[in-house]
């Protein structure tokens, strides 16, 4: 018989590495991985990111446009700078413009003094990746612009991240939790356990969420902390997300419960907790991660939907959705269409876990 | 079948049951009853209600009984049809949603129609043309459906119609019919204003059903009835179209069951971002300002009129499927 | 012997994917002569399969005729190659069904689940016969009954799945039929089915042979199958034809190697009880990891070193009809096993 290296390799690997071969070869869901990874690198060194107080504001500097970067100075060295910002009212209209003014230039410099915080929830410090020379980046820096309150657009942006991806990422816990348990339970007991399960599903999937979220989350109190809120609107998210999930793991218990090896494990008297956890889930961990990686997004979206529409976290809590509430009405984005920059993020980190769950999905099944 | 009827009938029985559960404990859920939250606001508008004419109130509604007793006393008046009044219009509840029902509906139906009507030949030809630059150009546009949140999208065209078309894309009507009674004329009007919020509701879905009946008809194109049928000398389009796109537009066309959920809740949305005089701003207005009887009202009347149609489209599925009409599938 | 109906002239199909080219066919030649049945034989991925989807046109992508001719004498008496037919033109479709019909392997797969049996089948008629619906209803029943379906009249109406195995596979005959073609393709058409409806297909195969003069090509891995059906036999392996001749000959004077292990692990009811049933030693190679020189080397008991690894043998004739492609008898000093 000829068996080429290729299929000898085949033949020993474990399933890991059978899931990372394949993984690979997905071009899409590879840099998906890294962008995924690069924002929440981004959320949790937000502070950092951030270069002014992201709650700071200034009527005066209400509506500034974004500030472009110069990168070369006039001898066509490398010397990023930044204009100050002059503000005119125009004689006629006596509106306030914000024109940038050649003369000033004011240099753009790595690891500069800003406001205090703590790196990591722990270490104070007021080290900012970027700034300004004499540290006061809320006068002279606004890379993407300010809001109507005149607060810094960029800086919110970063630490929004920071609220929306983890709100995903604890949403999708308690999803999991849930969908893991009750999911296993209807797959590994079958019978009326199974039944009712499942028209629990069927009727969850049937109610229109979004006005369903809307209610529940119109319930929470205005008179609770945004520690309070989080949880309230991430425990609303996640109490109808997890059907997904409960339907993927019930489908691989029932498919499971068939296999040889599991029939093998039984016979040789494996206790049932040893067979579950010994042998059923290593061998669906690739797909719940899969499943995971695809109700994550959804997440995203519901956070964002909900306190969009000021229903979910409310100011002074920062997310994606309450920035994009200032983006609400026609006023302001012709007034300051630079607003709708958080639709930026949302969207490339929507389509990157999707691309990344799709090539999961593919990779989890190595030898199909 | 008669199993399969019975079936759907019970779920949706159940469903429609569990809605009802759900909406009185979202009414519930706010601090007070809503007799407190009516006595605050008419004694903000100036009536003062006084504690006689607010006990009566609420024993009305039961709220000096058991939750159970409340439960089945507000069942009751609402399955009479009496959802009772908004506090905040002061007029009955079903009044103040009057044709913005309807106007959720005709969006919503029109939406599921143009998703259908845009995903079935997309997906019939991204299977029959694998991999062709046809085929990655509906997919990536596919993805980025899925990906952008249909809120976002609503801001996006209106943005862009404000932007590079100078137009407000939002509402359903032309300011001069906004108010006017029904006639050809608004009608008009409301068909001229429906086509972009039924594309932007419709995008997501459509998408998502590409993507079904792609990979459903793509395992059907395998199946040896394909090559059979071939093989008999049918031309290649009578061969995909009469068979196994036929049996691919099965699972397409259970897809209803949560399309239609889907779909609803995005009209919500949309309304709100583009203005629409559906429900969809009025339940967040009435929650916004907790004005539970209305909001509730609303959310019950959507979640049954959801399960109403996932029934009827069930009751479709069932005439269109010769296994589950002959009893071969449950 | 009439003039061959069909005859396949060196056919090489090609699958190119993106690891490779697999040859799935790769030089196959036979005649076939109207009332007479050609069995093709090989185990699964030997390229039988591919050999009658080419005469077709079915191959499906990314599959492709590459070289070699399929010359088929048509209804009209004219000869046509449909190798070189434009795929989906209308002669090949007027071929496919009107001249070859096919009945294939999956009897519960090969019949749509959504449309009824009387369906498909007036379908098949009028596209090779113009009758109108009501000619073409009482054709369609008569093709069942010809096919022995019992009460054919009712049976018309009724949905695959509704009937049982055997059955099914009953109405893929009629339909195969339908179209009045004088060739027919029968791809494993009793291996999903139990010993018993086996036999009552095959019976059916034979009788509709004689009723209607029909070349039928037979492909299965059976080689009881073969013994009872065939007249003349191809043996192949790996794409390409391993030995060739009448069935005779195959069975009672094999000479390829590989034939004679086929039919060694035949299960004989004359051999001696606890007996090891012979088997063939290792596996069909990888389709991209083809062997150079014969490709039945890797797994020949008599294989020359230095030859069989190097060299593709070429056929040689050693009796009259009888063909084989093996070293064996091409060198004059090689031992010939008895």
């Amino acid at each position: 018989m000829i068996v080429t290296d290729a299929e000898s390799r085949v033949a020993v690997a474990t399933q890991r590495q059978l899931i990372w071969w394949r993984f690979r070869k997905h071009r899409l869901a590879l840099v998906s991985a890294v962008i995924v990874v690069g924002f929440y690198v981004i959320a949790i060194f937000a502070d950092t990111l951030a270069y002014t107080e992201p709650f700071d504001t200034q009527a005066a500097r209400s509506y500034i446009p974004p500030q472009p970067i110069h990168w070369f100075d006039a001898d066509g060295h490398f010397h990023p700078t930044v204009y100050a910002l002059k503000g005119r009212r125009d004689p006629r209209t006596f509106k306030l413009a914000y024109l940038p003014d050649p003369a000033e230039p004011r240099d753009l410099i790595l690891f500069a003094r800003g406001y205090e915080y703590r790196l990591l929830g722990l270490i104070p410090t007021e080290i900012h990746l970027l700034g300004v020379p004499d540290g006061r980046p809320q006068d002279a820096l606004f890379l993407l612009g300010t809001d109507q309150m005149g607060r810094d657009v960029f800086s919110r942006l970063v630490l929004a991240t920071r609220t929306s991806l983890s709100i995903g990422l604890v949403g999708v816990t308690l999803s999991l939790v849930l969908g893991v348990l009750l999911g296993g339970l209807s797959g590994l007991y079958g019978g009326w356990t199974d039944t009712v399960i499942q028209r629990v599903i069927e009727i969850l999937r049937s109610i229109p969420t979004i006005p369903l979220w809307m209610g529940l989350a119109a319930a929470v109190p205005a008179s609770w902390s945004p520690q309070q809120v989080y949880f309230a609107i991430t425990l609303i998210i996640s109490l109808i997300g997890w059907t997904e999930l409960a339907r993927v793991v019930r489908g691989r218990f029932l498919s499971l419960r068939e296999e040889d090896f599991i029939t093998a494990a039984e016979l040789a008297g494996a206790s049932r907790m040893r067979i579950i956890f010994k042998h059923m889930v290593p061998s669906f961990l690739s797909h719940i991660i899969a499943a995971v990686s695809l109700a994550l997004p959804a997440m995203i979206i519901s956070e964002t939907t909900l306190s969009f529409l000021g229903l979910g976290l409310r100011p002074p809590a920062i997310s994606w959705g309450v920035l994009l509430q200032d983006a609400q009405n026609l006023q302001t984005l012709g007034l300051a269409p630079w607003l709708l920059v958080v639709a930026l993020p949302v969207i490339v980190v929507i389509l990157a876990f999707n691309f990344l769950g799709d090539g999961l999905r593919d990779a989890a099944d190595p030898y199909g | 079948m008669l199993a399969y009827l019975i079936r759907r009938l019970a779920l949706a029985a159940v469903t429609t049951w569990a809605i009802t559960v759900v909406t009185f404990i979202i009414l519930q859920l706010p601090p007070g009853d809503f007799v407190d939250a009516y006595v605050a606001q008419a004694s903000a508008l100036g009536t003062a209600i006084s504690a006689a004419e607010a006990t009566a109130l609420r024993h009305a509604y039961g709220l000096d009984q058991s939750l159970w007793v409340q439960y089945f006393k507000w069942l009751n008046l609402v399955v009479h049809g009496q959802f009772g009044q908004s506090f905040e219009y002061g007029r009955p509840v079903t009044e103040v949603i009057g044709d913005r029902l309807w106007l959720t509906i005709l969006l919503s139906i029109g939406a599921i129609i143009v998703t259908w009507g845009l995903a079935l030949p997309i997906g019939i030809y991204s299977a029959v043309r694998q991999y062709s630059w046809g085929d990655t150009i509906f997919t990536f546009l596919g993805f980025v459906g899925l990906a952008v949140p249909n809120f976002l999208l609503a801001l996006i065209v209106m943005y862009v119609g404000l932007r590079l078309l100078n137009m407000n894309v939002g509402g359903l009507f032309s300011a001069d019919y906004q108010l006017a009674a029904w006639s050809w004329a608004k009608l008009w009007d409301l068909c001229k204003h429906l086509p972009v919020p039924i594309l932007i509701l419709a995008l997501a879905g459509t998408a998502q059903l590409v993507r079904i009946m792609r990979a459903n008809l793509l395992d059907e194109l395998r199946r040896p009835y394909v090559v059979t049928a071939r093989a008999r000398g049918l031309s290649e389009r009578r061969v995909i179209l009469k068979y196994p796109v036929r049996a691919a537009l099965n699972p397409f066309a259970s897809t209803i069951g949560y399309l239609l959920p889907y779909t609803v809740s995005g009209s919500v949305i949309i309304s709100v971002v583009l203005s629409l005089p559906t429900v969809g701003p009025l339940l967040l207005h009435s929650l916004l300002s907790q004005d539970m009887l209305l909001g509730s009202t609303i959310i019950l009347m959507l979640g049954v009129l959801t399960v109403l149609g996932t029934l009827l489209s069930d009751l479709l599925l069932m005439w269109i499927d010769p296994r589950i009409r002959l009893g071969q599938l449950r | 012997m009439a003039d061959p109906i069909l005859q396949v002239r060196d056919l090489h199909t090609h699958f190119f994917a993106d690891e490779g080219v697999v040859r799935a066919v790769d030089g196959v030649s036979f005649d076939l002569f109207p009332g007479r049945t050609l069995g093709i034989v090989g185990e699964s991925g030997c390229g039988k399969s591919v050999t009658a989807r080419s005469i077709l046109r079915i191959v499906e992508r990314p599959g492709r005729i590459v070289s070699g001719e399929i010359l088929l004498r048509r209804q009209t008496g004219a000869v046509v190659d449909v190798a070189r037919l434009p795929v989906d033109g209308p002669e090949v479709r007027a071929i496919r069904g009107g001249d070859i019909g096919l009945v294939f392997q999956e009897p519960m797969s090969a019949l749509s689940a959504f449309h009824t049996i009387g369906n498909q089948l007036i379908e098949a008629v009028r596209l090779h016969a113009r009758l109108n619906r009501k000619r073409a209803r009482e054709r369609a029943i008569e093709l069942l009954a010809m096919a022995g379906i019992p009460r054919p009249a009712d049976r018309i109406d009724a949905y695959s799945f509704e009937l049982s195995g055997g059955l099914r596979q009953r109405v893929m005959i009629a339909l195969a039929l339908a179209g009045e073609p004088r060739v027919l393709i029968a791809d494993e058409p009793t291996t999903a089915l139990d010993v018993t409806t086996q036999a009552q297909i095959l019976t059916l195969m034979r009788r509709l042979q004689q009723q209607r003069d029909l070349a039928v090509i037979l492909i299965t891995h059976d080689m009881g199958v073969i013994a009872e059906m065939a007249d003349d036999v191809v043996v192949m392996y790996l794409g390409k034809e391993v030995e060739k001749g009448p069935v005779d000959a195959i069975f009672h004077a094999p000479r390829h190697p590989y034939t004679r292990s086929l039919l060694r692990s035949i299960p004989s009811v004359l051999a001696r009880p606890r007996s090891r049933l012979a088997t063939l030693s290792g596996s069909i190679p990888h389709p991209f990891a083809r062997p150079g020189g014969c490709p039945f080397h890797p797994r020949c008991p008599d294989k020359l070193t230095g030859l069989c690894d190097t060299t593709v043998p070429a056929e040689v004739v050693i009796g009259e009809d009888h063909a084989t492609a093996c070293h064996l008898y091409t060198t004059q000093d090689a031992k010939v096993p008895a």
